[in-house]
């Protein structure tokens, strides 16, 4: 019984992320301007992070986490980095 | 589908309640994102993910590898201390650069000046 729960919640909860990782990446191609594709970026990157873990939780491996660890740095790193260009046309002056 | 048969059903509920809950609120604010009429607006609703998506969705994970594991397992604090930190700054580095390209345009609808 628990483990059809569980089950059932999982397969919700991915659906609800996969729905969020669409309407990002509608904002994503749609814009309309530079600062809202970033935005859109920014979204996606944590909803894919979301969704890693919860495929840890489903498979029971560590090797989600690290990958979603990985995403959560990286992400960082290229949000700044994009707002940096989007204010002053270069990122490291 | 190999986890579920492990765990006591207590856990497995409050696993499942912490999932589903922190998924709501990645959509909630990725609808927001979708529908929000500017980019000042659609700054804000992202955050629900980052904050309250996050936390409960690491603290799912934390509570099922700590039963299955019969160990205390902390390391999704990780993620959430660090999505905690890094939000903020983004997406406060964003909206000035944002609002210095408004200004640089002109646009009437931001305020041209700090004070």
């Amino acid at each position: 019984m628990s483990a059809q729960i569980l089950a059932v919640a999982l397969i919700l909860g991915q659906l609800m992320l996969g729905a969020s990782l669409l309407c990002a990446t509608y904002r994503l191609m749609a814009g309309p301007r530079a600062q809202d594709r970033v935005l859109g970026l920014d979204s996606l990157y944590v909803n894919a992070m979301l969704m890693l873990l919860l495929f840890g939780i489903r498979t029971g491996k560590t090797v989600y986490f690290e990958a979603a660890l990985i995403i959560a740095i990286l992400g960082f790193t290229a949000t700044m980095a994009l707002a940096k260009f989007l204010m002053r046309g270069e990122v490291i002056e | 589908m190999t986890i579920g048969a492990e765990l006591p059903a207590w856990a497995a509920i409050a696993v499942a309640v912490l999932v589903l809950a922190g998924a709501a609120m990645a959509l909630v604010g990725a609808i927001g994102l979708l529908r929000f009429g500017s980019f000042y607006d659609r700054l804000h609703p992202p955050t629900l993910g980052t904050s309250a998506g996050t936390v409960l969705i690491c603290a799912a994970s934390i509570l099922c590898f700590s039963v299955l594991g019969t160990r205390l397992s902390v390391h999704e604090m990780l993620i959430v201390l660090f999505m905690t930190v890094t939000t903020p700054v983004t997406f406060m580095l964003l909206a000035r650069a944002a609002l210095y390209r408004d200004r640089i345009e002109g646009n009437p609808d931001v305020p041209q000046s700090d004070g």
